[in-house]
């Protein structure tokens, strides 16, 4: 390291920022390997039966598969519009 | 009976090529007769860089289809006599490989050899799941650098999940961290992430770290597997990682930047 690195390095450090933005990403990507397969077709059909009925956006239901040991669990979570009826 | 290892990463460009010829021939050295296969079929480069490409008759592809016996396609390393490599075909085929094909390959070579070495393509294409199939033990190497580590994590969930192992519900592959083109220097001035920064992510069992080297060009450019260039850094680090895989204790190196003179602290130096 020569004189004028060490000036450098004063300036912010980008590895602690990959460091994060790594964690962040892999945990999602790990918690969305475990699931079945057809859990995206799912979500498009309910959104399209649910559709049917009330006008939600397509980020108003959310999908999540959960294992914990021999027992899995599947929360289905839809938001309501508030003027939605 | 012979142990498979795969030499993976998921991304291209990191280092699976160089290891698995370095690591194949470092096992070869200890005595242990060591086949290496590669992969990559339609971009064939392992036989390059072992520096046996005017050598190559017959392929990987060849040996599946029955045009060839194993014995013929082989190819004795010239510098160590417990060394074979087995090149990749340079067809455009995508179907080339078949399960079966690659199965009966490795039954055949577990009853002469010890170690099987399977070079991995990049990518998650079926020349890179069927390196990794058959796999007891997997090298995931890895850059010190976020498009890497990730790639590398989907590696780990590919090998946990589409293994044969994994399908007979066996034991899981043995998975282990290779950590390559590390730069102590950069990381100690916080630009790059550090190998305890990569083994928090990934959670691997660390077999080595090999520093970003010149010598690693100039192997290549002569076709020598960089671990007979036992002067340089990175032929000293891919020793440590057989012996380490061997069962060794070896300390680990190329963690911290070399100690520098006053004279070349205040105006650098070569690095």
């Amino acid at each position: 390291m020569s004189l004028l690195d060490y000036f450098r390095s004063r300036k912010s450090k980008t590895a602690s920022v990959a460091k994060q933005r790594l964690q962040v990403l892999v945990a999602h990507e790990r918690a969305s390997r475990n699931q079945p397969s057809y859990l995206p077709t799912m979500q498009q059909e309910l959104l399209a039966v649910i559709r049917k009925y009330v006008t939600v956006d397509d980020d108003a239901i959310s999908v999540n598969f959960e294992q914990n040991g021999n027992q899995e669990t599947l929360e289905l979570n839809i938001v309501f519009p508030e003027d939605g009826h | 009976m012979a142990r498979i290892i795969v030499v993976t990463s998921g991304k291209g460009g990191v280092g699976k090529t160089t290891s698995s010829a370095a690591i194949s021939m470092g096992l070869a050295l200890r005595g242990h007769k060591t086949a290496i296969i590669d992969f990559d079929v339609g971009l064939r480069n392992l036989d390059l860089i072992m520096g046996c490409e005017r050598r190559v008759v017959y392929d990987l592809v060849n040996v599946i289809n029955g045009e060839a016996t194993l014995n013929q396609a082989l190819i004795k390393d010239k510098r160590c006599e417990n060394l074979f490599i087995l090149p990749a075909s340079q067809t455009r085929d995508k179907d080339a490989l078949s399960i079966e094909g690659v199965g009966k390959i490795l039954e055949d070579l577990a009853k002469d050899y010890e170690y099987i070495v399977c070079d991995s393509p990049a990518g998650i294409e079926r020349g890179a799941t069927l390196a990794m199939y058959f796999a007891d033990d997997a090298f995931v190497v890895t850059n010190p650098e976020v498009s890497s580590v990730r790639d590398s994590d989907r590696m780990l969930g590919i090998l946990s999940s589409k293994s044969r192992r994994a399908e007979n519900g066996e034991e899981p592959i043995k998975e282990y961290l290779l950590l390559t083109r590390y730069n102590p220097e950069r990381v100690e001035l916080g630009e790059m992430l550090s190998v305890e920064d990569v083994q928090e992510i990934l959670s691997l069992q660390l077999l080595g770290i090999v520093p970003e080297s010149k010598s690693i060009l100039t192997a290549s450019n002569s076709g020598t597997p960089v671990i007979l260039d036992e002067e340089s850094d990175a032929g000293q680090a891919y020793s440590d990682i057989v012996a380490r895989y061997l069962g060794e204790d070896k300390p680990q190196r190329f963690i911290k930047k070399e100690k520098k003179g006053l004279l070349q602290k205040l105006f650098g130096g070569k690095s």
